[in-house]
């Protein structure tokens, strides 16, 4: 592998691979079934133990 | 202090491990202060051999103390969590220290750039050393302290867990100030490798190596002990800051020593790949040091602050995944036109551009937070204190993207405005948000209803508030002075200005932020004396009525 195959590699997966990641993150944040768990965790700083 | 529960004094694993190795630190130490010829070898190696030594003598007295420090679970702790609360109390003292010691040495450089016969001739007052002197203190030391302190805090809090382990917590403490020492002691006599950010040399880095993967593993065990089933994502930005800051101090760092008893070392890249490593390093330390760690900070104390929760939990977590998957690529954009190949430039400043959604998705969620609690910036300094290091972060982080484009770089490249934006985001946000942690720290750890003044915490709001805004503005005009007067051409095709020239345009400019910066610097006496009274239990007599402060929980706070 010489340094222009790795370039042209790293210029094309590149983005497929960040934006599958980025697609992955929104798509967890959003799924319905995670809001409850996540309006418990946003109030977490605030409990009093 | 009870002396009948034996069970106290006994030393677990963990401090069995650190005696076994203080020991054969102190004799390799000593043995490497004896053979070295290298001075600057000599005095650290006394200084590790002393500080080892110190260690020792810390441990046998609590042992024979019957410290609590020694106990994994303090006596209590079948019915409430007893939280590891003095090593946040020791850093919070070691933040005030350190942040003012390097907010003198900023501003004694400031001064000398204004009038250089402050240097006054002497080889360990000289800028060259005195810059990273600065830059590691208010980085490192002041930064790094905030951060220790305020994560061992928040996780154990957010987790409902003890830190684990009895020594483990105090050696990331101590052997983090030992790092700070022997970092600074290094370039007042001149070690340095030459690397911004991380001029430490070789033993020193190898050093902090071994201090920081404790950290991480005293962070991972407070994850793994938690009681709280979800991990709170201020949690995830402290631990993105510790392991992320773990793999780029060791490989920017990969050097060889010329000797064992050597204080100098090569490091093991050269050219453009030492270039691309060092600002992929840079650049990540102000990604995952001075941001990653301290928005961490805002997710625990603006919603604590406000009595709110964060905005959106939901954006948070967009906002920390995208944050952390693209800083990691804008360092090349600190190499433009450069040897480095023209795509991976054109990649760091796309990267950098990319970077102002996930900032100002924090921002906004930091800043939103507020909202249908707005009125209490009106009564709360140390609220407003906090939303304006947020608003500060926004600002900085659209300035950034903007000098990262190429257009803009060529002109503001190695000139003040550089200086000015590094500021804007360093004092603005990071010593900001850093401030109103403190200020909401000090009355939980020692148990104090409120802070002694809420007056002084506004005056040194505004006071900084002004020192910010010399400093800056200055530095605007200044480095666009600057970059205007490098690329000055005659008719003739020769350049307009000398370089001098341009040296002389700058002082006025260089006095204004000098002053700017004694602005800031006595801000912070001024927080060190609040804070100094409120842990003594003080509470100074005010006309105006004062928001009430949340006391955590005073029965766990031991």
């Amino acid at each position: 592998m010489d340094y222009s195959e790795v370039s042209h590699f790293s210029q094309t997966w590149g983005l497929v691979y960040l934006v599958v990641m980025f697609l992955g993150g929104v798509i967890y944040a959003l799924w319905p079934k995670n809001k409850d768990k996540f309006d418990h965790a946003a109030h977490i700083p605030l409990e009093d133990d | 202090m009870t002396r009948e529960t034996t069970a106290n004094a006994r030393l677990s694993v963990d401090g069995w491990v650190t005696v076994v190795a203080l020991l054969i630190g102190a004799f390799y130490a000593t043995l490497t202060a004896a053979r070295t010829e290298d001075p600057v070898m000599s005095v650290h190696a006394y200084i590790f051999a002393g500080a080892f030594i110190l260690g020792l003598f810390g441990i046998i007295k609590a042992y024979y103390d019957n410290s609590e420090c020694l106990a994994d679970q303090p006596a209590g702790a079948e019915t409430t969590i007893r939280y590891n609360l003095d090593i946040v109390k020791a850093g919070v003292i070691a933040s005030v220290f350190w942040g003012i010691a390097g907010f003198l040495a900023g501003d004694t450089i400031a001064f000398q750039l204004a009038y250089p016969d402050l240097n006054f001739d002497a080889s360990f007052f000289n800028f060259g050393r005195l810059r990273p002197l600065h830059t590691s203190a208010v980085i490192f030391a002041f930064g790094g302290n905030v951060l220790i302190a305020t994560s061992f805090y928040v996780v154990q809090r957010t987790c409902k867990a003890r830190l684990p382990g009895t020594l483990a917590p105090w050696f990331v403490f101590w052997g983090y100030q030992l790092f700070i020492v022997i970092a600074a002691t290094g370039y007042l006599m001149g070690a340095t490798q030459g690397k911004e950010y991380a001029e430490p040399e070789w033993y020193a880095d190898l050093w902090l190596t071994i201090v920081w993967v404790v950290y991480l593993f005293v962070f991972l065990g407070t994850l793994w002990k938690r009681q709280e089933p979800h991990i709170y994502v201020a949690n995830w930005f402290y631990l993105a800051f510790i392991a992320t800051i773990a793999m780029l101090h060791i490989i920017n760092n990969l050097a060889v020593p010329v000797s064992w008893t050597s204080s100098k070392s090569y490091v093991l890249f050269a050219g453009v790949q030492d270039a691309l490593t060092q600002w992929w390093y840079g650049h990540n330390a102000v990604g995952f040091f001075l941001t990653a760690g301290f928005l961490a900070i805002m997710y625990y104390f603006v919603p604590k602050r406000a009595g709110r929760p964060v905005y959106s939990y939901r954006l948070s977590i967009v906002h920390f995944w995208s944050l952390i998957f693209m800083y990691i690529w804008a360092g090349p954009h600190h190499l433009h036109y450069t040897a480095l190949p023209d795509w991976a430039q054109t990649l760091g400043m796309t990267f950098s551009i990319m970077l102002w959604m996930p900032s100002w998705g924090g921002m906004i969620n930091g800043l939103m937070t507020l909202s249908g609690a707005w009125d209490k910036l009106r009564t709360d300094p140390v609220l407003r204190m906090l939303v304006v290091s947020v608003a500060f972060y926004g600002m900085s982080t659209f300035e950034g993207p903007v000098m990262s484009i190429k257009a803009v770089n060529s002109l503001s490249h190695y000139t003040d405005w550089t200086v000015g934006h590094v500021h804007s985001g360093a004092l603005g946000w990071v010593a900001y948000v850093s401030f109103g942690a403190l200020y909401c720290l000090v009355p939980w750890l020692w148990n104090r209803t409120q802070l002694y003044s809420l007056k002084l915490v506004s005056y040194h709001f505004w006071i900084s508030t002004f020192g910010i805004l010399l400093y800056i503005t200055s530095m605007w005009v200044s480095g666009i002075l600057q970059g205007l007067m490098w690329r000055a051409y005659n008719d003739l095709g020769f350049l307009e200005y000398s370089f001098v020239e341009t040296v002389e345009a700058m002082n006025p400019f260089y006095w204004i932020r000098a002053i700017g910066g004694a602005f800031f610097v006595v801000g912070s006496l001024i927080m060190a004396y609040n804070l100094w009274r409120t842990a003594r239990g003080d509470l100074r007599v005010e006309s105006r009525s004062l928001a009430p402060e949340a006391v955590p929980n005073p029965v766990a706070a031991a």
